[in-house]
């Protein structure tokens, strides 16, 4: 991959057009890919299994990012999506032989076509800000709702990944420690954020925040807005449908409140948030930093200071800290860690 | 970020959206007054539901408990609702939070039954904790979030449920716990029965909910909140301290959220998710009854209530839940602003 | 030959008749001011021309086409902008990349997307912003750049929403200009809904006044303007005052 820029073309009065930091973005992914290469082989099998939680987090929030950061269209259901994904992946497997990469394929394909569906709803009948919200965790709750009380996908019992003898790649199933789970989600992760960057950079990104900046004057000037809504939403479905997908192939097991649970919807919000919605490396960021924190407050809790030790072996406190993060964010940093670091360079 | 059901669903009545609407060209709002076509039409609906049920069920009996059972406990979510509304109403902020206080309310009443005071008794306490903490936080993390966009502050009150719910998983552990009301008994209503506790917390809750009204349309407070929920600069200039108004406001409705839960603790398994359920329904309460309007949470809170065991009925083997959430979908995009339109 | 013709346009609002029975028609290359008092109308109909609003009752026809009631992305690609009144930038983006976006929408190449925006930013007279981010920007920038946008997609007419207003005499003067360079240059045709009636006089070939939303009368600004029944309209406006 080339990474010299052409010349910025200049306009007839001279100056140059400003330099779009695009291919540097596309640059520094191959260069932080190369780098995390190695990195299950170096980590203990403990902390390889946070790096791949890291980059589940990663995937969902990337693909919330794309809707309700590029898009503006925020989403307080996105576990809709990420549960279409885990269960079409288990229920394909299970109930009929088929390889979850397949199964990750249909269930972009749902997921897209759900977003979409809710999209056109919610667009036709001009759901908008905490009503558009509202809506989107309804439709994630009465996933969850039906999924429990649905003898079709195995009720509240949920679905078990059959263990095989062997290692396969077509059916992603390795040792428990195997760093292939990493790799693989890795590439997912390199995937989703080129198609992010692809996206932001296109016509249809540009389309789309304008249509998020104001939506009548997108209208006016030509744009399609429902069209691209649309297409914006059903991208970022797909996105975090695959790491539904994965989630399953990993942790081997799925049930209804892990697919659709109001705790998934936030585990896809909290990264952006942290670490910049509407912002590239926004989710990754923040995925770095929320990723590890469940094992560390674990660790906290294993072993705790002598006045609390009745909470010794409890849960909860990393969730706390999710809070106290996303107030302090949300108060003090709205930009997130990576929008306010930004700002300080140069407007982009 | 506009949060305005009316001005939404004008441009929906347009079709092609709305863009800059000269102000003088609208017409004048219409005089308030009782919308009784609109409340015959909505009784006429229930009513047709129950008879639904009843050729659904093919039992008297059970659709006649279902409709005692969810009438009785509409009151409470009618209560919780109209706490939520209001905080809505004034500060305009969508208190995320709101259940998790209540749960905080459950919590609380349970240390103290345990600790061998009364379970009613115990209002006495977790109503002013409530409030209390209410303004803690609205003071302490909300003023710092007024006026910003609504994302944010979905943000930060969902931020704070998060915080509680889970400090009362860390301090209380998962085991779910429990309340008894000393001599709770079953007792026989029109055919259908009803255990003591619920219809205790019923009746309480309809007390505390005329009190808030009461308050709300005959007390000097009362009609300073309601000047800060229709126009707050216009409050502001006849000499209004909005921001004792907004903390005292955010803390009844969280005092709100507390005396329900002290209410319902001898009805639910007590444990920190319960707060979560009864946020759910207060949202669709809310925006049932229109946000901001006191009245219609109550009102919304009785149909929800009924709505939730009518579902029961008419989607067996499903969550109860599941019918409230149809209903929440379908007044979402058809009737956003809500079955009364926004008080004041 | 009309290039732009409305008949019999009306709408209401919950019983309020805000437009009633207005009819016009734009030759090509010709500039038509609006005028009328407060609550005269004159923005709903706009809306009902650009695609906003759907009429109750009437039609529009551009080029010969009917595009009553289109969506006002439709009614763009058929040729014809409309500019704000306020002014609505794309709060994201820089100036450069507000237009860069009406030019995509308007159908321009990718490539070349970004250089034809920079075109038409010089042509408003916006350069000195170019690159600077939309927040910030004087109110007079703002206007051009409303302009520009409008201007990206090359309509054949433009529907100006009082684009002077907020605008210190000594900026409307180049603001003027350039639409009078517009029409003579580019050949665009201009409706422009405007208060201040030195702009009116000067930039107008033909003047609709409306009224409680109908048409009150039409024609050349002079004798619109002595027209008692504008002036009792409007009560007060001497329209030979200076702007």
């Amino acid at each position: 991959m080339t990474t010299t820029t052409a010349p910025a073309p200049a306009t007839a009065a001279g100056k140059p057009l400003p330099r779009q930091p695009w291919n540097r973005h596309l640059l520094a992914i191959a260069v932080l890919t190369v780098l995390l290469i190695p990195l299950p082989l170096i980590l203990p099998p403990a902390q390889a299994s946070v790096a791949v939680r890291v980059l589940i987090f990663a995937l969902m929030s990337i693909g919330w990012n794309m809707m309700s950061g590029f898009g503006g269209m925020f989403s307080f259901g996105h576990a809709a999506y990420f549960g279409i994904g885990a269960y079409t992946g288990a229920y394909l497997l299970v109930e009929h032989d088929v390889s979850p990469w397949i199964g990750m394929l249909a269930g972009m394909v749902i997921a897209a076509a759900f977003a979409t569906l809710i999209g056109f709803l919610a667009l036709r009948y001009k759901l908008r800000g905490a009503y558009f919200a509202l809506a989107t965790f309804a439709f994630a709750e009465m996933l969850r709702l039906w999924a429990t009380n649905s003898e079709f996908v195995n009720r509240a019992v949920g679905y078990h990944v059959p263990l095989r003898v062997d290692t396969s790649w077509w059916w992603i199933q390795f040792e428990p420690a195997s760093p292939n789970y990493f790799w693989i989600a890795l590439g997912l992760t390199v995937v989703a954020l080129v198609v992010s960057v692809q996206f932001v950079r296109s016509r249809a990104g540009m389309f789309a925040k304008a249509a998020r900046d104001d939506e009548d004057a997108a209208a006016t000037i030509g744009i399609p807005v429902m069209r691209y809504k649309l297409l914006t939403m059903a991208l970022s479905a797909a996105i975090t449908a695959v790491a539904g997908a994965f989630y399953v192939q990993y942790f081997l097991f799925i049930d209804p409140d892990l697919a659709f649970g109001s705790s998934v919807s936030i585990q896809a919000i909290l990264p952006a948030v942290i670490g910049g919605v509407a912002t590239i490396w926004g989710p990754v960021i923040g995925a770095v930093v929320m990723g590890p924190l469940n094992d560390v407050t674990a660790t906290i809790l294993r072993n705790p200071p002598p006045a609390l030790e009745f909470l010794q072996g409890r849960g909860g406190l990393d969730v706390i800290v999710y809070g106290v993060l996303l107030i302090i964010i949300v108060l003090l940093l709205p930009k997130g860690v990576y929008g306010a670091i930004r700002k300080r360079w140069s407007r982009r | 970020m506009t949060f305005s059901p009316d001005q939404d669903h004008v441009a929906a009545g347009n079709g092609g959206g709305v863009a800059t609407l000269d102000p003088d060209e609208l017409p004048a709002p219409a005089a308030r007054s009782v919308p009784w076509l609109r409340i015959v039409v909505i009784a006429a609906l229930i009513v047709v539901a129950i008879g639904l049920a009843y050729l659904r069920a093919g039992s008297g009996v059970v659709v006649t408990q279902a409709v005692v059972t969810g009438i009785l406990i509409g009151g409470v979510y009618g209560l919780v609702a109209m706490g939520l509304t209001l905080i809505f109403g004034v500060l305009d902020i969508v208190n995320f939070a709101h259940g998790s206080f209540l749960a905080l309310a459950l919590f609380l009443t349970f240390g103290l039954t345990q600790a061998g005071l009364h379970v009613y008794l115990a209002l006495a306490i977790s109503v002013p904790a409530m409030f209390l903490l209410g303004v803690l936080v609205q003071r302490g993390i909300l003023a710092g979030a007024m006026g910003k966009p609504l994302e944010n502050q979905l943000l930060i009150t969902l931020g704070i449920s998060l915080i509680i719910e889970n400090a009362l998983l860390l301090f209380f552990g998962g085991n779910p716990r429990s309340v008894a009301l000393s001599g709770d008994r079953g007792v026989p209503i029109l055919g259908a029965v009803a255990n003591l506790s619920r219809i205790l917390a019923f009746l309480g809750a309809l007390l505390l909910a005329g009190l808030l009204y009461l308050l709300l349309q005959r007390t000097r407070l009362g009609t300073a909140i309601r000047a800060v929920a229709a126009n707050d600069t216009g409050a502001q200039l006849v000499g209004i301290d909005t921001r004792v108004i907004y903390a005292v406001t955010f803390a009844i409705g969280t005092a709100c959220a507390g005396a329900a839960g002290t209410l319902v603790a001898p009805l639910v398994t007590i444990e920190p998710t319960t707060g979560s359920l009864f946020n759910i329904v207060a949202f669709v309460v809310v925006v049932l009854g229109g946000m901001g309007n006191v009245v219609g949470a109550l009102v919304g809170g009785l149909i929800i209530g009924l709505a939730e065991q009518l579902g029961g009925i008419y989607l067996p083997g499903q969550s109860p839940l599941l019918s409230v959430f149809i209903v929440f979908v379908l007044v979402l995009f058809l009737r956003p602003q809500g079955l009364f339109r926004r008080s004041a | 030959m009309s290039l732009l013709r409305v008949e019999n346009l009306g709408k209401s609002f919950k019983g309020l008749r805000a437009v009633d029975d207005v009819s016009f028609e734009v030759a090509e290359g010709s500039i038509l001011g609006v005028i009328g008092p407060n609550g005269a109308g004159k923005t709903t109909m706009f809306n009902l021309v650009a695609g906003a609003l759907k009429p109750d009752s009437g039609r529009v026809h551009l080029g010969g086409k009917e595009i009553t009631g289109n969506a006002p992305h439709k009614v763009t690609a058929a040729g014809m902008t409309r500019t704000f009144q306020l002014m609505r930038p794309f709060y994201s983006m820089t100036v450069l990349e507000n237009v860069t976006v009406a030019v995509l929408a308007g159908g321009g190449a990718k490539r070349t997307a970004r250089t034809e925006a920079a075109e038409v930013i010089e042509r408003v007279g916006l350069d000195r912003w170019r690159d600077s981010p939309t927040e910030g920007l004087p109110t007079a920038a703002l206007k051009r750049l409303e302009l520009a946008r409008a201007l990206a997609s090359k309509p054949r007419v433009l529907l100006l929403d009082e684009v002077l207003a907020g605008l210190v005499p000594a900026e409307r003067a180049p603001v003027m200009e350039l639409l009078e360079r517009l029409r003579a240059e580019d050949g665009v045709t201009l409706v422009f809904v405007e208060h201040i009636m030195a702009a009116v006089m000067r930039l107008s070939d033909s003047v609709l006044v409306l009224d409680l939303g109908r048409v009150l009368t039409s024609g050349a600004p002079d004798e619109v303007t002595r027209d008692p029944r504008v002036i009792e309209a409007y009560l007060g406006e001497d329209p030979h005052a200076a702007a």
